[in-house]
């Protein structure tokens, strides 16, 4: 861990002493004693979830079921039972991956003390309706419901107010960083886990039945797992699938990833949704599958194609849509797929399209397709260096490309770097494959017979 | 499963007659169990009119968010943890209800009815069998639990939490009985095999139900029926999870399938031979046993057993591996093998692959014999490329003939019959 800048450490010291005068205040507190057995067993409970958390995976997020033990002691043993609760935290057995010692003691020091300040200011919160803390009845229950709202939406933003300031302070984010979306979700989240607090601290008079609430979340998590595990599984296979398309032309390996890669930046600068970004990431991956249907002799013709074997290749985005056309895909990938060789002046195929009758997908994938092209060996050419395909995806926009897509792309590329593949050496020609020349490259038509002009 | 619905193409049938007659048991006797149901209730009316309602609601809310799991299966898991809490209350607040079990019929069945009016609307036919198979484990819950909810035993919490917990477990296993007993009819397998499978494929969320059907019937007893909108969150998390889970492996299936295409679109095989060869697979895996995880393997394995072809130069001609040279066959079989393990999640497909065209017995001093799914693959991919997509019952008999004749070396017997089979049911019959 590198050193903390010097507000770093003030902030957390600072939660650490307010942690202390709470702990301090709440153990001499005589007139809120809380209940010290349910205390006793709220602390286990709340030291075995945050031991054990990583409940749901949500990307990035890491929520735990701590959240929903703290919340209940909120509920039982009110705000002084609460911070008390939280203090646990620092014997948390799950650890810290920081190499020195001064670190690590920190880092528990600190995930204690923000759930002391976290579960004092919640029961603070809770009271504030003038509900006693304690185990609600039948009677009781329905008023409990607002307060325990209140109640956990100031847990979860001081707790995520916190980790944003601790991350922006210590430098390992910058303020630009945290986006509304994933932010919102990840409170969404937190608050849905914690209402699970108000069930066990619901079903707290009649015992073990804690357990019935926590097992369904506990298999959903098993669900949530094999989801991701299915989802990695799912990319690996669609990518290799896609290499042994590419086995076709030995300089052409790795495209379809590189392609996928460009247009998720390009995607990403134009601020889409993240389920478009996903779509497009599997149309650029599998945007020249259709590639397969071209004989392999057309694709590796040297000199000029006659006009039929044009046409064969201009029909490989077709044969492309034929093949992914039954993947329950968004169908603006598929369109993504179809048109990636229209062009802005309608010059392009399969259909002519021009301007904005192209689909959106397809003038970002088209853009990637090109640059990776250009930056990438071909048997009768060397790579081109980046800024030469940057200035000829400049010169081509507005009649080849989209100029905000490119804008996009620039944009992207100067914040994120490009890796152009590794230089390919040379293939020993018996073995491999290789094209003479390549329908992605702008800078080097197709030489069709007797059409001089393109 | 896709080759389920083959018998059924060659003739048009009436609606029920596409039913096995497991299902028209089922199907009949929850219908009629409901109908005396639901007269009872209408002659004595409804007891604890407000809790009946808000349960049949519920019941209908997971209904309408009905889903389908990997293998065509019908869950409802909301709608089931519902059922399975009304049938186990013993009161409302602290107020004790004794309603009856044909009481807990009706509210399932009405609610089931309503929840499944929208998907009726919008044109998606009901799955009745698996609407009967919940209800029915739902009433025996009742059946079971109501006499015990009237005998006033309602303050000893420990007995009472371990009778729900066992009758939890029975509807559980009530549910994955009769699952079983209606797949191993309609896509014929062994009971035993079917049992397994769909303990597999259901445990987890029949364990997630159950549970959550406790902890209504537990919660709502002691706080009201204001607990039943709270405690019905963490059913929601797990079906939304399972939810995900579905869709992402339903995807992978159809990515796959899709995919296997590319060599016919390269004109490297005949149109449609990966998915005639992956159908075929699949009736002669599940004619020989093999349960649904191998089964998967298996037909992963054979929509793209041709994946090495994509390696060559030129194509073969017409695309039929079976009359290309051995050495031709291993070198495509290795190569795909190469390509589907490089996916790094896929190995035992690749296993399956490499060893596609090794013969079923081999000599002395050589490896083993190739796993199942291999024998099979290697036995349908013969048979398709001879008889390819005709339904010519003589062409497909005499491509039987030669297998047979062949099976002493190259082709497993046990195989070559479980084809037979297979090629008997789904050829059309005209009378």
């Amino acid at each position: 861990m590198r050193e903390l800048p010097l507000a770093a450490w003030a902030f957390v010291c600072g939660v650490i002493a307010a942690a202390a005068v709470i702990v301090v205040l709440a153990a001499h507190d005589s007139e809120a004693r809380p209940h010290w057995p349910a205390l006793l067993v709220l602390a286990l409970l709340f030291l075995a979830c945050e031991s054990a958390p990583a409940l749901l995976n949500n990307q990035r997020a890491v929520v735990s079921l701590s959240f929903s033990v703290g919340l209940a002691s909120v509920v039982l043993v009110g705000p002084a039972g609460a911070a008390l609760v939280g203090t646990v935290a620092v014997f948390s057995l799950h650890r810290s991956v920081s190499p020195r010692l001064v670190d690590r003691l920190l880092k528990r020091a600190y995930n204690g003390a923000q759930y002391t300040v976290c579960g004092y200011a919640a029961g603070q919160v809770y009271q504030l309706f003038g509900v006693r803390p304690g185990m609600p009845d039948a009677r009781s229950f329905p008023h409990t419901i607002g307060p325990f709202i209140a109640a956990a939406v100031t847990y979860v933003t001081l707790n995520l107010a916190l980790i944003g300031c601790t991350l922006v302070l210590s430098k390992q984010a910058a303020i630009g960083d945290l986006r509304v979306r994933p932010v919102a979700q990840l409170a969404l989240s937190c608050l849905g886990f914690g209402m699970v607090g108000l069930l066990i601290a619901g079903l707290w008079r009649v015992p073990y039945t804690a357990v019935l609430a926590v097992l369904p979340l506990f298999i959903a998590r098993w669900a949530f797992a094999q989801t991701r595990a299915q989802q990695q599984a799912y990319e690996a296979t669609i990518a290799t699938l896609c290499q042994a398309v590419e086995t076709k032309d030995f300089y052409t390996r790795g495209h379809s990833e590189r392609v996928s890669r460009g247009s998720v930046m390009i995607a990403q600068e134009i601020g889409m949704r993240p389920e478009r970004v996903e779509a497009i990431r599997y149309a650029g991956m599998l945007h020249d599958v259709g590639k397969l249907g071209v004989p392999t002799k057309v694709l590796q013709k040297a000199g000029q194609l006659a006009p039929e074997e044009y046409a064969a290749i201009q029909l490989h985005p077709m044969r492309g849509l034929e093949i992914v056309r039954e993947i329950g895909f968004l169908d603006e990938a598929l369109a993504g797929i179809m048109h990636h060789h229209e062009r802005m002046d309608g010059r392009g195929y399969p259909m002519g399209l021009a301007g904005d009758e192209i689909p959106e997908f397809a003038r970002i994938i088209a853009v990637a397709d090109a640059f990776d092209c250009m930056t990438s060996d071909r048997a009768y050419r060397g790579r081109r260096p980046i800024e030469e395909a940057v200035a000829e995806l400049r010169k081509s926009s507005g009649t080849h490309f989209d100029p905000d897509v490119v804008q996009a792309f620039l944009r992207a590329l100067d914040r994120d770097s490009w890796t152009t593949p590794a230089p390919a050496p040379l293939p020993d020609s018996d073995v491999v494959e290789t094209t003479e020349q390549d329908h992605d490259d702008p800078t080097a038509p197709l030489k069709i017979a007797g059409d001089g002009a393109r | 499963m896709a080759v389920q619905q083959q018998g059924a193409t060659g003739r048009r049938r009436a609606a029920w007659q596409t039913l096995d007659s497991g299902q028209l048991l089922l199907i009949s006797s929850v219908a009629l169990l409901v109908v005396v149901a639901v007269t009872q209730v209408t002659a004595v009316g409804l007891d604890h009119a407000s809790a009946a309602v808000v349960f049949g609601a519920l019941i209908a809310i997971g209904e309408l968010a009905r889903m389908e799991m990997p293998g065509g299966r019908e869950v409802a898991p909301i709608a089931s943890a519902a059922g399975l809490g009304y049938a186990l209350l013993v009161g409302v607040g602290d107020d004790g209800v004794t309603y009856s079990a044909l009481q807990v019929v009706t509210v399932a069945a009405v609610g089931m009815l309503i929840g499944s009016l929208p998907h009726i609307a919008v044109g998606r036919s009901p799955h009745i069998d698996a609407m009967a198979r919940r209800l029915a484990s739902v009433s025996l819950v009742a059946f079971c639990f109501r006499p015990v909810a009237a005998s006033g035993l309602h303050d000893v919490w420990g007995a009472m939490l371990a009778i729900m917990a066992v009758l939890a477990m029975l509807s559980c296993a009530v549910d994955v009985t009769i699952a079983a007993v209606i797949r191993s009819e309609t896509v014929r397998i062994r009971l035993g095999i079917a049992l397994l499978d769909e303990a597999r494929a259901k445990m987890r969320l029949c364990a997630a139900t159950g549970a959550t059907g406790m902890l209504i019937a537990v919660s709502t007893s002691t706080m009201g029926l204001a607990a039943l909108v709270v405690f019905t969150a963490p059913i929601l998390v797990a079906q939304v999870a399972f939810r995900k889970y579905a869709t992402v492996h339903a995807t992978y299936l159809q990515t796959v399938r899709a995919l296997s295409r590319v060599a016919e679109v390269g004109g490297y095989v005949e149109t449609g031979h990966a998915r005639r060869v992956a159908q075929l697979s699949i009736g002669m895996g599940r004619e020989l046993g093999q349960a649904e995880p191998e089964l998967l393997e298996l037909e992963y394995a054979a929509l793209m057993h041709d994946i090495g072809q994509l390696s060559l130069r030129d194509p073969i001609p017409g695309g039929a591996t079976v009359l290309a040279s051995p050495a031709e066959q291993r070198r495509i079989a290795e190569l795909g093998a190469d390509v589907i393990k490089q996916t790094g999640v896929l190995d035992r497909v690749a296993e399956i692959v490499r060893r596609q065209c090794d013969p079923y017995r081999v000599g002395v001093g050589k490896n083993t014999a190739p796993p199942l799914a291999s024998r099979i693959i290697k036995v349908a991919n013969a048979y398709d490329d001879l008889v390819g997509d005709s339904t010519d019952r003589d062409r497909a008999a005499a491509v039987l003939e030669r297998l047979r004749l062949d099976s002493t070396s190259e082709y497993d017997p046990a195989v070559v019959e479980a084809l037979g089979r297979v090629v008997d049911r789904a050829t059309p019959v005209d009378f």
